[in-house]
């Protein structure tokens, strides 16, 4: 753990000497809730439309599959036509995308990301190292099963996948949140537990509160 | 004066109007933009999409009381602008909360929205907002002197303080507007324009790839879709007033369509031809061009 | 490069000199001549450049191989220093006050092989893995596949087959 989140007494500029527990203080320990859709069906089914026309993603980066991601961009294949945009802040995207193989370091930072974004939120694993460890099967640092450590909406094959094959998951994925399966968020806070047990379990230096919101 | 209480819902519904309209052309002018760079870019529908759905998300976190405030002023400030001006000349049931010193209050709803988000953004706790608004702020103050300037101008000129009869002094022909009488305060403001409307190349302040985002770095869900309302209201709004005040107003919806959508296609042309403005390079741009012009502007009337 | 070695050769007990190509040599030293020789290729031969500073387990030897890398951007040609030092409490003299570059490689193969730099800035912090606990994961030694199937949840269903084999058997059941 960093020096600076450790417990620790701090002398303040009036000379009154306090105690500061920057896991507890810096960050709210709520674990996350279920929120079921709450409307009626019809109601319901309009705003999954809407979510579904309107992804916007995480612009965070962990494999190669950042690299494969960038042409959905440019005038060739110009994903902004099927209401795909990207987001600089957790806060602003509903869709993660673990774009290739995640090292335990960088999963950390994942988990992080991934509860700091707003409910409904999806996730889709990109290609083969996401899905079973892919060329990294015996890796000492990179996860091998995604869907342990978070909750994934959809996988798209490939080593990596073109980025045609990321249009056609859009649309996949367009599908299951129009069908109202897509509660990776609701699932996530049910099992939370489990969730944690998994995450905790390859994420030695765990230095951060459980839940991040 | 006896008020009309009709006029709450005419407001409204030129509010309605405005809002409607903003969205679409926030949405065009980027198509436009993506095909300079020979994309399709977004549907012209996505704005309302976006809209709803950050309006449907089902969590919210807060930091606190001014981080509520922050949409809500930023909100107050576009609708206000557009409130107390008149929307379309000589048509009553548009011309809104308009009155004989409009103008003044005018500047002040201009400037309102940014304070309010600074406020918000500092509350929200985030480093990328603090700077973001910090940012922010020195851009747009620097902005805003040509147009003040500006308008000191136009109001000398026509020696009122009020918009509407600034509208009215243009009327009949083409030539009567200010930007024929008095082109050098209108250059001034046309730049300062630029600067406030968050285009390229002085876009450095929201721009996504920047600091990420600036000052709306914590917002999201309600909060965002409040700010986006604004986003909408705000550019129409400020259009109204360059238009009543340089351009010969508009006496009906069609020529007001026409007239905005000409004003923003000006900035969105200029945005896609240049590139991006560090802060204290667009701070120094507007000192050195904006402000001398606008002075030649005073002396010119 | 012979020039370069006889002069080198001058007031330098050298080792095996292997001429990779007509560009790059590498040079085999004790451990206590490496500072002094790596000061006069800097200062004296235009190897003002440090390229990369990597390690070599040789396991069956039970020692490492650490291999100063070195470019003369005037005369374009490179030259690799090694040095041999026991596998066993592996530790080196800290090269930093020579390139401070240095320091980095030397944190990376601290956590990487536990080759430890006594005095090399921020040597002991931790450098690419977080919360590191078992051996050095570089170590060849060290079974990354063992580790990896312990420590991370596995699909099921993941087979391999040999090309070859199994082609042969699709397209000829028959065993033609």
């Amino acid at each position: 753990m960093k020096d600076e989140l450790k417990p620790r007494i701090v002398k303040g500029p009036d000379g009154i000497e306090f105690e500061v527990d920057p896991l507890r203080d810096y960050y709210c320990e709520a674990s996350p809730s279920v929120h079921p859709p709450v409307y009626v069906k019809i109601v319901e089914d309009f705003f999954n439309w809407a979510r579904s026309e309107s992804l916007w993603i995480l612009g965070f980066g962990t494999g190669c599959g950042a690299i494969e991601m960038r042409p959905l961009m440019t005038p060739r294949f110009d994903a902004y036509r099927f209401g795909v945009q990207w987001r600089p802040t957790p806060r602003q995207a509903n869709l993660l995308m673990i774009s290739g193989y995640l090292s335990t370091k960088t999963l950390k930072r994942a988990i992080r990301s991934y509860e700091q974004m707003q409910s409904p939120k999806y996730v889709v694993g990109l290609g083969s190292c996401t899905i079973n460890g892919g060329m990294y099967w015996d890796s000492y640092n990179t996860i091998k099963k995604l869907d342990e450590y978070l909750p994934v909406d959809l996988y798209i094959v490939g080593c990596m996948p073109r980025p045609e094959a990321l249009l056609q998951g859009f649309e996949d994925l367009k599908q299951i949140i129009r069908a109202g399966k897509a509660e990776g968020a609701n699932q996530y806070a049910e099992k939370f537990e489990w969730y944690k047990a998994n995450q905790k379990k390859v994420i030695h230096d765990w230095d951060m509160p459980d839940y991040n919101w | 004066m006896d008020f009309e209480w009709i006029r709450i819902p005419h407001a409204l519904l030129t509010l309605l109007i405005v809002f409607l309209y903003g969205l679409l052309l926030g949405a065009v002018i980027q198509k436009i933009g993506a095909r300079a760079g020979r994309r399709h870019g977004i549907p012209f529908y996505q704005n309302y999409i976006d809209l709803i759905k950050n309006y449907a998300l089902r969590t919210t976190i807060t930091h606190g009381f001014m981080f509520y405030l922050g949409p809500v002023f930023r909100l107050t400030g576009g609708v206000g602008l557009l409130l107390f001006v008149p929307t379309i000349y000589g048509v009553a049931m548009h011309e809104n909360f308009s009155f004989a010193g409009d103008l003044i209050l005018a500047l002040y709803f201009v400037f309102f929205g940014s304070l309010g988000m600074a406020l918000g953004a500092g509350e929200s706790g985030h480093p990328y907002a603090a700077i973001g608004v910090s940012r922010g702020l020195s851009q747009v103050t620097a902005a805003e002197l040509p147009f003040a300037i500006a308008v000191f101008a136009v109001a000398l000129q026509y020696q009122t303080l009020s918009v509407t009869d600034i509208v009215a002094a243009q009327q009949g022909s083409v030539f009567n507007w200010t930007v024929f009488t008095n082109p050098l305060a209108v250059t001034a403001a046309m730049m300062s324009f630029l600067g406030s409307m968050m285009r390229p190349p002085f876009d450095v302040v929201l721009a996504p790839q920047e600091i990420p985002i600036g000052p709306p770095t914590e917002y999201h869900s309600a909060y965002l879709a409040l700010m986006q309302s604004n986003r909408a209201i705000f550019p129409i709004a400020k259009m109204v007033i360059y238009m009543n005040l340089f351009f010969g107003g508009a006496a009906n919806w069609p020529v007001f369509f026409l007239k905005v959508f000409l004003l923003y296609l000006f900035a969105a042309f200029v945005g896609v031809v240049f590139p991006r403005f560090r802060v204290e390079q667009s701070v120094r741009w507007f000192l050195v061009w904006g402000v001398p012009v606008a002075v030649a502007g005073l002396f010119w009337v | 490069m012979q020039d370069l070695q006889t002069r080198l050769a001058q007031h330098t007990d050298l080792g095996e000199w292997t001429q990779q190509r007509a560009d790059l040599a590498f040079v085999t030293v004790a451990r206590e001549h490496l500072h002094g020789l790596l000061r006069h290729l800097r200062d004296h031969e235009g190897f003002t450049h440090l390229v990369l500073l990597t390690a070599v387990d040789w396991l069956e030897d039970g020692q490492f191989q650490l291999t100063y890398l070195m470019n003369n951007r005037a005369a374009a040609r490179d030259i690799g220093v090694r040095v041999l030092i026991p596998r066993e409490g592996a530790d080196m003299d800290s090269i930093h006050d020579l390139w401070p570059t240095a320091a980095t490689y030397q944190r990376e193969l601290r956590e990487m092989f536990g080759i430890d730099f006594p005095g090399s800035p921020r040597v002991d912090e931790e450098f690419i893995l977080e919360g590191w606990r078992d051996m050095p994961p570089y170590r060849r030694d060290f079974d990354t596949l063992k580790y990896a199937q312990e420590e991370f949840a596995e699909r099921p269903g993941r087979v391999s087959k040999d090309p070859e084999t199994h082609m042969k058997q699709k397209l000829y059941p028959d065993g033609a």
